[in-house]
């Protein structure tokens, strides 16, 4: 649906250039929710804007539903914009305008009849549950209706893609979730492909199907959320993913751990579960088949979009062999397994 | 006072009233044009032309740079081209307009420089020519600042028309001037005193209140 090819951003200054996107290739299927994250800076507003052109690419193509935008005049790009809405943190309404007003603009500057208008804002003000606020100016709305009026007006032209520029992050969490929500009900209902540019792992996690990790203007990790999140390769995306999946405690982190097994230590285990996997009974598993005492020293469970997600440290004690045959036990799960070490017993 | 002297101070309100009236009508049909040109050539505004820009920009401070008992003596010759005199009530409007319209302008450019750029963003991602984004976005978004701005150039235009009266201009302050000065009729200069902090004050909060009637921003 899109696809960035080579496309590369420089902001040519006295002071120096600046490389806002180094060469970026992305490819984002139709119908699926697509994340971009960074930090503030990282490039990722450029990157969005790279999509419809509000930022014109320094090199590279960008194709959207097949066309090549990077190439087209300026006329032709303001009919392909019709077909990619966008929303902004700051939801950047038209104050002058009441909510319906708002919904009606993309579609009065298509020059739509004044009835077809009527019918398509009354459709998208219940598509968002607004129906009671048409008439209301945006002063007048709370911040999270601010942005259903935004993500209404994106929609009215029947978009096939819709970008959201940190949809969310002027918004409570609460107001994040049911913002969340409603994209997700979208995406599903009108099979829209969504591109959302954050810096909340949350948002991430809540509703992105793939997702991509930006930073410096290069993206440094990019693929399924939930590989995205068990096993993070790049720092950047770990700290990310610490965010959500919960770091480790500082009182394990801060035990003295060995390597080797030693007569008398315990092994310390991180577990993380993934899917179906996490409904496995694995620790009584453990304690049945083995001499081994476990005791759970920390545990985390969220969900990624529709996934169940989970991590365990758990503290396996007994004697070399057991531990032994108990850490193959574990590897033949299907979970991811990782060895934190040995804490010696009289530590 | 007697009442020859109220007819002449209402003849003169009149005059006055006129001078001010079309003076703004018309510097506003310049002004706001030249306002949007201005603005939208800027660097980073929509259609960007430093050229247009800076032309323009020199037109419009070498007119407002230009004391006004300066201008309307300097186009004389422009005025006799337009109206066919360079004396009389009409007269004065063409120097009272020149002098005006790059006020407005000037105002108008700042109120359209405050627009969110987020909305202006928001509206070419859905596809807005910049004539769309002229028309229904940068003036009606800056609508209750603009009146507040044209509030602003009537009441520059009240004293000014008391300045082109002095130049066989009529109106309130040729009254002033002609009765209340030279012939020392001290009632004369104060009613006509009276009667232009009434008029300034009445456009004033007429102004006040048509903007807040138009700003939706904060209800």
């Amino acid at each position: 649906m899109i696809k960035l090819v080579n496309v590369e951003k420089t902001y040519y200054s006295k002071a120096g250039d600046i490389h806002a996107l180094k060469t970026t290739n992305i490819e984002i299927n139709q119908g699926e929710i697509f994340g971009i994250i960074g930090l503030s800076g990282a490039g990722k507003s450029t990157l969005v804007r790279c999509i419809n052109m509000l930022e014109k690419p320094t090199a590279g193509q960008v194709y959207v539903d097949g066309q090549e935008l990077t190439s087209m005049s300026d006329a032709q790009l303001r009919k392909a914009r019709q077909n990619i809405g966008m929303i902004f943190q700051h939801f950047n309404l038209l104050t002058s305008r009441t909510v319906a007003q708002n919904i009606a603009f993309p579609l009065e500057i298509q020059g739509k009849s004044k009835a077809e208008i009527d019918k398509r804002v009354k459709e998208m003000l219940e598509l968002v549950q607004l129906e009671d606020r048409g008439d209301y100016y945006p002063s007048q709305l709370s911040g999270g209706q601010k942005q259903r009026v935004g993500i209404a007006r994106a929609l009215a032209s029947n978009p096939k893609v819709l970008l959201c520029d940190e949809a969310t992050s002027a918004l409570d969490p609460q107001t994040t979730q049911s913002i969340l929500q409603l994209l997700k009900d979208i995406n599903e209902k009108l099979h829209l492909t969504i591109v959302m540019i954050t810096h909340q792992m949350e948002v991430v996690k809540t509703v992105c199907d793939r997702v991509a990790v930006i930073e410096n203007g290069i993206i440094i990790e990019e693929g399924n959320m939930v590989d995205i999140f068990s096993n993070p390769q790049h720092p950047t995306t770990k700290e990310f993913t610490k965010t959500v999946t919960g770091d480790i405690p500082d009182a394990i982190k801060r035990k003295k751990l060995s390597p080797t097994y030693t007569e008398g230590s315990s092994l310390l285990a991180q577990l993380t579960f993934i899917g179906d996997s996490a409904d496995e009974p694995v620790v009584s598993g453990l304690i049945k088949r083995f001499d081994v005492e476990v005791s759970i020293l920390f545990g985390n469970i969220s969900e990624l979009k529709n996934t169940p997600y989970g991590t365990l440290i758990v503290e396996i004690e007994g004697d070399h062999a057991a531990i032994d045959k108990a850490l193959q036990y574990l590897k033949e799960r299907d979970l991811k397994l990782e060895v934190l070490g040995y804490e010696s017993a009289n530590a | 006072m007697n009442p020859q002297m109220l007819d002449l101070l209402l003849q003169s309100f009149w005059e006055t009233c006129y001078m001010v009236f079309v003076s703004t009508a018309i510097s506003t049909l310049i002004g706001i044009p030249l306002g949007v040109i201005l603005t939208v050539t800027r660097k980073n505004h929509i259609l960007p032309n430093p050229t247009i820009n800076q032309v323009l920009g020199v037109i419009v401070n070498a007119t407002r740079s230009t004391p006004f008992i300066i201008l309307m003596v300097a186009i004389i010759p422009l005025t006799r081209l337009i109206v066919g005199t360079s004396i009389g009530t009409t007269a004065a409007i063409v120097p009272l307009t020149i002098s005006a319209a790059p006020f407005i302008a000037r105002i108008i450019e700042g109120n359209l420089l405050e627009i969110n750029p987020g909305i202006i963003e928001a509206a070419q991602s859905m596809g807005a020519s910049p004539m769309q984004i002229i028309t229904k976005v940068l003036l009606p978004e800056a609508m209750h600042s603009i009146v507040l701005g044209v509030t602003l150039a009537i009441v520059s235009l009240i004293g000014y028309s008391a300045m082109a009266g002095t130049l066989g201009g009529g109106g309130l302050g040729d009254l002033a001037i002609r009765y209340g000065y030279q012939r020392f009729q001290p009632d004369v200069m104060i009613a006509t005193v009276i009667v232009l902090i009434i008029m300034v004050q009445a456009m004033q909060s007429l102004g006040d209140h048509v903007s807040k009637k138009l700003n939706k921003n904060k209800l």
